[in-house]
């Protein structure tokens, strides 16, 4: 089908940002990769995109302390390609290869994910698992949120009106483990893990088994694989899908914590 | 409401500027108003991968772009990439090998294996069908447009 007619204005700078995201009706657009099929799905009706692809100060990839600022206008494409990132981050370049297909990842955006929070995405997880800080900008200063305090539903962020999610600052980790099942490369997950170990224990975050990515923290602080598996149902409680059954996601997010214990119990 | 944007681009080398309504996807311009009609459209949701065309340099959908995003970006087509003779070894290829029957997903088709020839390097069969997974091919099977891109880069396309 065709978008529902809109006006578009590209801002120049963060502060005409500001300004036009004001206006009634108003949608930011970045790479467009969620927001024009579900224009195009007329799931939604904006009466003006602000398109802010254009704003390079938002595309930048920085080094912060042993982490990494990632600009929330960084593609798919560009993640893969970064050595920072692959260095630093390599979770987030991991989940990256997931990613829909090359045509996507090469417009779609790290930010535009984060801010859609799309249960079944992969980036919201990785972030939950890192524990990542996101920068939110405003006019008149900014907002930094964990990841975990930042998804707050179905498709719902913590991210307010007048508010431009920014960057994202992921801390430097070594060990970490991303697997994900989908019916093909590229789709969304049916489910899908995102995890990391470090000096304090592990951190693992499951995708695609609830309106947000879910922290497993009992099957995180687990002393054993078998002791981690029985744990993990009190921290997953999936819906069902058009095609799995509450009890098949279950069974499948045990399947990848099975999968993700070794590379996430290697002693340092 | 006027809400039509003043845009220019270049297409397959010809700069022009256009008024343009923003809900305007990039690959109904390129074939209502260009007549550009080799880039198709299928699902229009970024799932087929028939509307590829290339943006400065790089592959996307044309269904998922608005075509105002275009403003000052080079824009090349199946059309473009055929007559500079860039895609002929992988038109003689997927000739060749049968790699189409249809034809509807083939302009979409040659433009992402383009892009997986000018990366360099030797990709292997999996590597080729997840290049080209974004794209759907509902005749072939997509064996013999694997075997079409692989001898492309064995250099006997």
């Amino acid at each position: 089908m065709k978008a529902p007619p809109f006006a578009y204005a590209r801002a120049r700078s963060l502060a005409e940002a500001f300004d036009l995201i004001e206006r009634p009706g108003a949608r930011i657009l970045a790479g467009g990769q969620s927001l024009i099929p579900s224009l195009n799905m007329r799931l939604a009706s904006p009466q003006l995109l602000v398109d802010i692809t254009r704003l390079k100060e938002l595309a930048t990839i920085e080094a912060r302390q042993a982490g990494l600022q990632v600009g929330a206008l960084v593609t798919h494409s560009q993640i893969l390609l970064s050595a920072e990132i692959r260095q630093r981050v390599g979770l987030l370049a991991q989940a990256a290869a997931h990613v829909a297909h090359p045509a996507i990842r090469n417009r779609g955006t790290l930010g535009g994910s984060l801010a859609l929070a799309d249960p079944a995405a992969e980036y919201p997880a990785v972030a939950l698992a890192l524990n990542a800080t996101l920068v939110l900008k405003h006019r008149r200063g900014e907002r930094r949120v964990s990841a975990g305090n930042f998804f707050k539903g179905l498709f719902e962020t913590d991210l307010r009106p007048g508010e431009i999610l920014a960057a994202a600052e992921f801390p430097k980790v070594e060990r970490c483990a991303f697997l994900e099942l989908a019916r093909r490369h590229g789709d969304y997950a049916i489910v899908g893990l995102a995890g990391i170990a470090d000096a304090s224990g592990r951190r693992i975050a499951f995708f695609g088994v609830g309106a947000t990515p879910v922290l497993a923290e009992k099957a995180s602080r687990a002393a054993s694989l078998d002791a981690a598996l029985e744990a993990l149902p009190k921290d997953l409680d999936p819906a069902g899908d058009l095609y799995h059954s509450p009890a098949t996601k279950l069974h499948l997010a045990r399947v990848l914590l099975e999968r993700a214990w070794t590379p996430l119990s290697k002693p340092h | 409401m006027d809400t039509a944007v003043e845009t220019t681009l270049t297409v397959n080398g010809t700069t022009l500027t256009r008024r343009i309504e923003p809900r305007v996807h990039l690959v109904d311009f390129l074939r209502d108003e260009l007549g550009l009609t080799g880039s198709h459209i299928g699902c229009e949701h970024g799932v087929c991968g028939a509307c590829t065309v290339r943006v400065n340099g790089e592959i996307v959908r044309g269904c998922l772009m608005l075509a105002v995003q275009a403003d000052g970006c080079k824009v090349e087509t199946v059309e473009g990439l055929s007559d500079s003779r860039e895609l002929e070894k992988l038109q003689k290829a997927f000739h060749e090998r049968n790699a189409l029957q249809c034809g509807f997903c083939t302009p979409g088709m040659l433009m992402a294996a383009q892009d997986l020839l000018n990366a360099g390097g030797k990709p292997s069969r999996e590597e080729i069908r997840t290049h080209i997974s974004g794209n759907y091919c509902r005749c072939t099977g997509y064996q013999a447009i694997v075997d079409a891109i692989e001898d492309c880069l064995n250099g006997q396309g």
